[in-house]
């Protein structure tokens, strides 16, 4: 009985680890698809960027979604990125491979500003 | 109407030229003029008595006009605040193709569309060659300048202006100045002039003599309403200080889709109704844009302005009047005669 129990702990104890290795092992990335904790979104709404500030790592992607009933843009105030006039419900986004800190604002309505900090 | 603001009205009507109405006599001309909301410029009181009664008859004779103001029909627009843009807009100028006495011309203070598309470009001209003034003066707004900064605007409503879209004209001794504020927009910042234009307006204005009334229209408020939320022009105080000079000088401005108005000096600021969407008081909401109403009452907050002009004050006295008239309260969003 004994030694039973030994192996069923051990055979037990080996399908966890090896469902745990499975599991943390490095997951399968396509060239789009990447953790999701890294990446951010910005959502636009009521005349604000939220949140107005956002870090991320090198290589991060950032989302800008316009929830206003309103057209916004999202412009990068030192000629970096620029998104098209978004109207409800359309979405921006751009992948950051520099560091460094990005302010941006939104050019039909300059008021709305934000920054996106790379590091 | 705080005290001082109601002083500061006693004061002007005291001051032109004894013309014999007191505030008494004010108010009762405000009541009789019905449920537009009347402002008199310099030529005070007798300026609306006299165009409400009997002008149009001889105003060709003596070279007194009227034009209207209409702004930020937003045509392409198509949220719950209003599904029918060019509805409206079709209302607006049937009210004024039923004016009682014709208007010479329009000025659109800006935002004609939503979108800057082509295609709310085109429905917006189609509206337009429907009413009876058939020139119709224009400055952008943001909204118009949302591609190729500007160029579809440009190409269909700049010929003869200058950098975005600035220029001048003159009309029975009154000039006009139409200027453009939405136009390189800094981060943080209000609405702009510029370094060009602020040039081009000092010369465009030497030599005139300071009895010539002066009409500035540009889209964004030219005087600073609310900065939160980008209410104002921060390069304004340049171009007033070249007014400065004038005896009669009137501002007409859109964006911010409720009336507002103030005087300072011989300068009187308006702001007028949108032709599409109302948007909430400063400060009253968590942000500018559309504000829903009751669909009964959405006619209640678009509106027209009605512009006169009297060779004899030489001075504007500026009528607004909703799309519906409601016969219990005259007052729009935003605010009433006396100003914030």
């Amino acid at each position: 009985m004994k030694r039973n129990s030994i192996w069923v702990a051990s055979f037990t104890a080996s399908i966890i680890i090896a469902i745990v290795l499975l599991v943390a092992g490095s997951p399968v990335v396509t060239a789009n698809d990447q953790p999701s904790a890294v990446n951010a979104d910005v959502n636009i709404d009521n005349f604000v960027f939220g949140p107005q500030t956002v870090t991320v790592p090198v290589g991060a992607t950032v989302t800008w979604t316009n929830k206003d009933d309103i057209p916004h843009t999202s412009v990068s105030t030192e000629g970096v990125f620029k998104s098209k006039v978004l109207d409800t419900d359309e979405k921006f986004s751009y992948t950051f491979t520099k560091a460094g800190t990005y302010p941006y604002y939104c050019t039909i309505h300059p008021k709305m500003t934000g920054k996106v900090v790379v590091q | 109407m705080t005290d001082k603001k109601q002083d500061l009205i006693d004061q002007k009507l005291q001051d032109l030229n004894n013309d014999g109405v007191d505030r008494r006599g004010f108010l009762k001309c405000m009541a009789w003029a019905g449920t537009g909301l009347v402002w008199t410029m310099s030529g005070g009181v007798p300026v609306s008595r006299a165009f409400a009664k009997g002008y149009g008859k001889d105003a060709a004779k003596s070279g007194d006009f009227s034009f209207v103001q209409i702004s930020d029909s937003h045509i392409g627009f198509n949220k719950p605040a209003n599904p029918d843009v060019t509805a409206t807009l079709q209302t607006a100028i049937n009210k004024i193709n039923a004016m009682p006495h014709e208007p010479e011309f329009i000025i659109h203070t800006g935002d004609l569309s939503q979108l800057s598309k082509p295609s709310e470009f085109d429905t917006l001209d189609q509206v337009l060659k429907g009413s009876v003034a058939k020139q119709i003066y224009f400055v952008p707004g943001e909204h118009d300048m949302l591609t190729d900064n500007g160029q579809q605007y440009l190409e269909r409503y700049g010929k003869g202006t200058k950098g975005a879209g600035w220029y001048s004209f003159d009309h029975k001794g009154v000039h006009f100045v139409g200027l453009v504020n939405v136009a390189n927009l800094k981060a943080g910042g209000m609405g702009s002039l510029g370094h060009e234009q602020l040039e081009w307006l000092e010369d465009d204005l030497k030599g005139r003599s300071a009895s010539t009334p002066i009409v500035l229209f540009a889209h964004i408020p030219l005087w600073t309403i609310y900065p939160d939320w980008g209410w104002g022009t921060d390069d304004s105080e340049q171009a007033l200080s070249y007014v400065k000079r004038f005896g009669s000088v009137t501002v007409l401005n859109g964006h911010i889709h409720q009336i507002m108005q103030k005087v300072e000096g011989k300068v009187s600021f308006h702001t007028a109704m949108s032709t599409a969407f109302p948007q909430p008081a400063p400060g009253t909401a968590p942000s500018a844009g559309p504000m829903k109403v009751p669909a009964d009452q959405l006619q209640r907050v678009l509106g027209v302005t009605d512009v006169n002009y009297l060779v004899s004050g030489r001075s504007l006295a500026v009528v607004d009047s909703p799309l519906a008239d409601s016969g219990s309260s005259a007052s729009a969003s935003g605010s009433g005669a006396g100003g914030r």
